[in-house]
């Protein structure tokens, strides 16, 4: 497989071009908007939050494949998590998408999400992948101003 | 026989070295040829051949640009304006000569017209911070356009902002070009100077300037011109035009990065204040009083980038030889060429489509969005730049966040632009 192929995988092409969560949850207490001005990627994530738990999830926006596939995977992935163990699926998403994930273990405990071990190859996608994490971060953090990645 | 020797604006600095020799013979000579001037156009990229198409960002540099920077400091270098010795006399005399080699490309009356800056963006900087707080006042206007680069935006809105004055922006079409009666109806009694842009660096569009310097000055406002993206295509003269600033930048013109000049008339930038104080710019300092130096130096503090200048006179020199209207010519073919075989690929649509336009063609796909296709077609060997170009309010203008953005030069072929089709149609191909 070419990097090329290993970083446009089917399932990251199929998540970018049929979005799921791709909607503002009705009982949405939390928001937060995510840009890239390199690229002008912007997102905006809304959660359902209750208690510390993510009861509900999703996001609408604008970006390239990789950001459009990692934002809907992302809320697959967060969906009924407690606030902790989503910032540490963020945290080991992050080491995945800049190559420091080494071991098979790490990249098969990410289950689906593994499948964005490709962006490591194209360091100038990492803040692609990451831009809907990071604003869910801030989102769960309760951070009222535009997250940035630049 | 040099090319240097074909059509001199000027004197050669130097004697041009075996590399830079090329076969005899009149007009434009063929892309490969041009190619072997570009040390970095033998690079391979993922094991391609590269094909640079982001020249509107920077340009690639000639041997002979990189060899006059390399005699510089081998053999000339010491700081200028200062000893007697002879070295500095040789740095002086190269510097000066690269401000007539400027002068001589914009066509200026005069070689104190022109100042030496960093680029286009302080270029802009120095006029609205020392012509612009020097004329603008509260309830006084600023017009731009809707199409300008964020440098020919953000140095006007601080002015505006200190000076409790408004910026206009002149609006423009779904083609990209200005609307010239919106544009003469923001022309009034308050607006104290006009600056836009000679050719859109996101559009490509160009401007119509003869008519907007002449609208502007009928109404005694000067006309600054951001001279970027025309520099590297069109022959810029700016008696004939008449424009009172023209700002550019060395780097797209072929030279090295750091180094652009603004060419001002001599009578606005005699009464214009400096705009930084330091050493270079003074006749006398004492602590009471200064005395600040005749045209260009005024506007020269400190010791200037000296080699920097020195390469983009050797780059000037090259654009010369090889003549500004061969260049417009190869270009407007190559855009011809291009916006015909990228516009006909399905699911493609042009973003600037006015009826003059230079250097610069910006598309987006259906299919597949700028920033994957930058990534598909690096893979390919094919440079783009995609993004929004610096011109944020250009993509809110089109409702698009982004576009992919091909840009020429005198060393690209018809053969780059077939490499971009073929990189676009492999983009089109994964993406479905």
């Amino acid at each position: 497989m070419t990097e090329l192929d290993e970083l446009y995988q089917e399932v990251i092409l199929e998540h970018s071009k049929a979005p799921r969560n791709y909607r503002r949850p009705e009982a949405t207490n939390r928001t937060a908007e995510g840009y890239n001005p390199l690229c002008g990627d912007r997102f905006t994530v809304f959660l359902d939050m209750e208690g510390d738990a993510i009861r509900d999830i999703g996001f609408q926006g604008s970006g390239c494949a990789i950001s459009r596939a990692s934002a809907s995977m992302m809320t697959q992935s967060v969906k009924g998590k407690s606030k902790e163990a989503a910032a540490r699926l963020f945290e080991e998403f992050h080491r995945l998408v800049t190559g420091e994930a080494k071991t098979a273990e790490e990249r098969t405990k990410l289950g689906k999400l593994a499948a964005f071990a490709g962006v490591s190859k194209f360091p100038v996608r990492v803040k692609c992948a990451t831009l809907a994490w990071h604003t869910m971060q801030s989102a769960l953090e309760g951070k009222q101003n535009v997250v940035s990645t630049e | 026989m040099t090319r240097l020797a074909h059509r001199p604006i000027s004197e050669p600095l130097q004697e041009a070295s075996a590399q830079e020799a090329v076969a005899p013979g009149a007009g434009f000579p063929n892309g490969e040829e041009i190619r072997r001037d570009f040390p970095i156009l033998s690079e391979r990229v993922h094991g391609k051949r590269l094909v640079y198409l982001d020249n509107g960002a920077t340009s690639q540099k000639p041997w002979a640009v990189i060899h006059a920077i390399m005699r510089y400091y081998e053999q000339d270098n010491a700081n200028i304006h200062r000893g007697v010795h002879t070295l500095s006399m040789r740095a002086t005399e190269a510097h000066d000569a690269a401000r007539r080699t400027v002068q001589h490309f914009l066509h200026a009356g005069e070689a104190r017209e022109i100042v030496f800056v960093r680029g286009a963006t302080e270029a802009i900087n120095l006029v609205a911070q020392s012509y612009g707080r020097a004329h603008v006042t509260a309830g006084n206007e600023v017009l731009i356009t809707a199409m300008e680069h964020h440098s020919n935006i953000v140095p006007w809105q601080m002015l505006c902002e200190e000076k409790q004055a408004r910026l206009r922006v002149a609006p423009i079409d779904d083609c990209g070009e200005l609307r010239m009666e919106e544009f003469e109806k923001l022309i009034g009694p308050r607006t104290r100077i006009v600056a836009v842009t000679h050719v859109s660096n996101a559009l490509g569009t160009v401007n119509p300037l003869r008519r907007i310097i002449d609208l502007a000055h009928r109404q005694n406002v000067p006309v600054l011109v951001d001279g970027a993206q025309a520099a590297p295509h069109l022959p810029v003269d700016v008696q004939a035009l008449d424009c009172d600033f023209y700002a550019f930048s060395g780097h797209k013109v072929y030279g090295p990065t750091g180094i652009g000049a603004i060419y001002g008339k001599a009578a606005l930038l005699d009464a214009m204040p400096p705009y930084q104080g330091g050493g270079d710019m003074i006749r006398s300092v004492t602590f009471e009083k200064t005395t600040y130096n005749e045209l260009p130096f005024k506007f020269e503090a400190g010791t200037p980038d000296i080699a920097g200048a020195i390469g983009l006179g050797a780059a000037l020199e090259y654009v010369g030889a090889l003549g500004m209207d061969n260049i417009a010519a190869h270009g407007q073919d190559l855009l011809a060429y291009a916006t015909e075989a990228v516009g006909a690929i399905p699911g493609v649509r042009l973003i600037g489509t006015a009826s003059q336009r230079a250097g610069v063609l910006s598309f987006v796909s259906d299919h597949v969005h700028p920033h994957d296709l930058g990534t598909i077609l690096d893979r390919e060997g094919v440079a783009i730049r995609t993004g929004h170009h610096c011109a944020q309010p250009v993509m809110d203008r089109f409702g698009i966040p982004a576009t992919a953005r091909a840009s020429f030069a005198v060393y690209n072929t018809r053969e780059d632009i077939d490499a971009l089709v073929e990189g676009i149609a492999k983009a089109h191909e994964v993406f479905g």
